[in-house]
């Protein structure tokens, strides 16, 4: 089953014929996922990589039969991009474009609250990997090979340390069901708690491991969610113990700026809300092998 | 991107919130020329530092006639000032504004920021004003107050009423002060503000109402549309490094540790310093080169740690997705043979290509070691930098 990707998504990429939207709809290609054109505005009629091109994501959608897109266009037009996308029917989108103002996602969530849930885009980032049901569908930037098909989940903020997880629990023979990553930035499209409760659902997922960091309140929303509401494990990790208060670590939401937004305070959260918690990232593997074990 | 305490009362001054009449100053003649200026009997001279908590660290002086003025300016300029936000590094004083002393019946925190929960932009005021707002929070939780704007229309009138009324603001007060609050919102939406804190919002003896203090901070994803507000940027307050590191596409943060790190990815760098932390030492920096890491990058990354002569011991962790390990490895020797390294080289790499870039690490005949996993850079960097500090120092 897997979550939000597989097998029959429809998928449209927007920022389809610049360098880096070519470079990665030739790797999803490659790995299976039905990609079945594009969005450039000006570009329309016109094709690439052997797939048609269209001027808006409506046309695109009504050509197509899209559900799905990712996007890889610039920070100033990115958030106009998100809002196309759910204007047009788009179910679930991956935005991977780092470095969107926070303003203009204030205005993207805003937006989103016209639809109904059952109408709603599904977004992930913005400033995230992306998506990848292995062996299924791949929709984002990743390595594909490093993930093995299998019925652990991964939610996770940080692109390299989500591979790094996943990597690992391969080295001892688990698979992933889904890996989604929700993004670095302040204000994102979904967070772990959402993910959590489609995890929580998915008959293909056995445990979800939620891989967390430093700054805002979404890792603390995900270990309450799990205490009320979910029967399976989360293993949780919290990245940045040594990040001193007020600095940006990287990605525009890592920053300590409140209270219970250091990697200590959050580790006490997740504990206190029952999750397990992986001592060190190197554990990652380790630990969903004991608890998958405990099942 | 935050800018200084005069700057943003300028730009909030524009927006209708009164401030106090004031001037700035880089010599101690130019700040005793403001006083004169300015008028009246007593005068603050306010060290502008990105900083603060800046009059508990003496950066601030109350003066009553020119002597005292030329004085506070002399002693403040060029002086670091370490507070309690800035670290042990403090920062450097070049620019002072010279201000009129006001006498202050109450003091109000005012606050504006990015409330990630809510998604929203939320106003946090309190009566408690002069404290700084995690004081508040833990020693007069009940004071604050908390308003939620909605962005499809933005703040509303009725808001600011709310606030004004609840912190018991005098009625003839009660207009100005919704402008004020009304105006800090205006702000922090056109500009692209991420924080507008004034504190303290003061009401004086004789029935004014004043900004004493104010801070502004900006989004730095969106400073390609705000011109002006980028032009207010004062490299001076940032770490030489991190403005580096940054002006070559690098997200660099300087810490107080032996172990320099250059790894790819934010959440991996932080997590691989965790793992430092676990191992029994302390990283020098955080440093993402980003998720390509690219020969060129590694090569500047790798220059850009050793300036740091505290880093004692070298560490890289590169989980190549987009490019390959073989291609990475090239990129480490290039930049290695350069270079005269004299400390210890940890290097782990994974992903695609794995093995092919260890070879070329194994052959090329320079002394880096070699990890296979997460666990084991972070063991053998600490050992290497143990070990270092034995033979050499």
């Amino acid at each position: 089953m897997a979550i939000l990707i597989n097998e029959n998504s429809k998928v449209i990429v927007q920022g389809f014929t610049g360098q880096i939207g070519t470079f990665h709809s030739r790797d999803m290609i490659h790995y299976g996922t039905d990609i079945s054109g594009g969005v450039t505005p000006g570009k329309g009629g016109t094709r690439h990589l052997d797939r048609p091109v269209f001027d808006t994501v409506k046309e695109a959608v009504a050509a197509t039969g899209a559900d799905t897109s990712i996007i890889f266009i610039p920070p100033p037009f990115a958030a106009d991009g998100i809002m196309e996308a759910a204007d047009a029917g788009i179910k679930f989108c991956a935005c991977i474009t780092d470095g969107i103002p926070a303003h203009d996602m204030i205005r993207v969530k805003r937006y989103m609250r016209r639809y109904k849930a059952e109408d709603k885009l599904v977004l992930i980032g913005p400033n995230c990997a992306g998506a990848i049901s292995p062996g299924k569908a791949m929709l984002g930037i990743m390595p594909g090979h490093i993930y093995m098909p299998g019925r652990v989940g991964i939610i996770g903020r940080s692109g390299t340390l989500g591979y790094e997880a996943a990597s690992q629990m391969k080295a001892l023979g688990i698979g992933v069901s889904t890996s989604i990553g929700i993004g670095g930035d302040a204000i994102n499209g979904s967070s772990f708690k959402d993910h959590l409760a489609r995890f929580e659902e998915d008959p293909d997922t056995d445990a979800v491991v939620m891989i967390g960091e430093i700054g805002g309140p979404q890792e603390a929303e995900g270990a309450e969610f799990y205490r009320d509401n979910m029967k399976k494990p989360v293993i949780g990790y919290i990245a940045g113990l040594t990040a001193p208060k007020g600095k940006r670590m990287g990605h525009a939401g890592a920053i300590i700026s409140a209270f219970g937004e250091s990697a200590a305070e959050k580790v006490e959260i997740l504990q206190e809300c029952g999750v397990t918690v992986a001592p060190s990232p190197a554990e990652f593997g380790p630990v969903v092998q004991k608890v998958l074990a405990s099942l | 991107m935050d800018i200084h305490e005069y700057q943003a009362k300028e730009i909030l001054s524009d927006f209708g919130v009164p401030i106090p009449r004031g001037g700035l100053a880089y010599s101690p003649e130019q700040a005793v020329y403001r006083t004169h200026e300015i008028g009246g009997d007593s005068w603050v001279v306010k060290a502008q530092i990105h900083s603060g908590a800046r009059g508990k660290a003496g950066g601030i002086k109350f003066c009553r006639d020119d002597e005292e003025v030329w004085k506070a300016a002399d002693e403040l300029l060029g002086k670091r000032l370490i507070t309690s936000q800035t670290g042990s590094a403090g920062k450097i004083i070049h620019r002072l504004y010279v201000e009129s002393a006001s006498e202050i019946d109450n003091e109000y925190y005012i606050g504006f920021v990015l409330d990630r929960q809510k998604e929203r932009v939320s106003i946090v005021a309190s009566g408690q004003g002069g404290m700084e707002i995690e004081e508040i929070a833990v020693e007069k939780p009940e004071s604050i107050i908390r308003v939620i704007v909605e962005p499809a229309v933005g703040m509303q009138p009725f808001q600011a009423r709310e606030i004004a009324f609840k912190l018991g603001i005098d009625d003839s007060l009660v207009s100005q002060t919704i402008t004020s609050l009304l105006g800090c919102y205006r702000a922090f939406r056109d500009l692209d503000a991420t924080m507008v804190e004034i504190n303290p919002l003061v009401v004086t003896k004789d029935g004014h109402l004043l900004a004493v203090d104010a801070k502004m901070g900006f989004d730095d994803n969106a400073l390609f549309r705000r011109p002006n507000i980028s032009e207010l940027r004062d490299k001076s307050q940032e770490d030489p490094r991190e403005m580096k590191a940054a002006d070559r596409g690098l997200s660099y943060v300087g810490l107080t540790g032996n172990i320099g790190c250059i790894i790819n990815g934010a959440g991996l760098a932080m997590a691989t310093m965790d793992m430092i932390k676990h191992a029994g030492g302390e990283p020098a920096n955080f440093l993402d080169i980003g998720g390509g890491a690219s020969p060129e990058r590694v090569a500047k990354a790798i220059n850009l740690v050793l300036e740091d002569k505290n880093v004692k011991a070298l560490l890289v962790n590169i989980f190549a997705g987009i490019n390959r390990c073989d291609w990475v490895a090239e990129g480490i020797v290039q930049a290695v043979s350069r270079i005269d390294l004299k400390i210890p080289l940890v290097v782990r790499l994974s992903g695609t290509n794995v093995e092919e870039g260890r070879q070329i690490l194994k052959d090329c005949g320079l002394p880096i070691i070699m990890a296979d996993t997460l666990q084991e850079v972070a063991e053998k960097a600490v050992a290497a930098w143990l070990d270092y500090e034995k033979n050499y120092s």
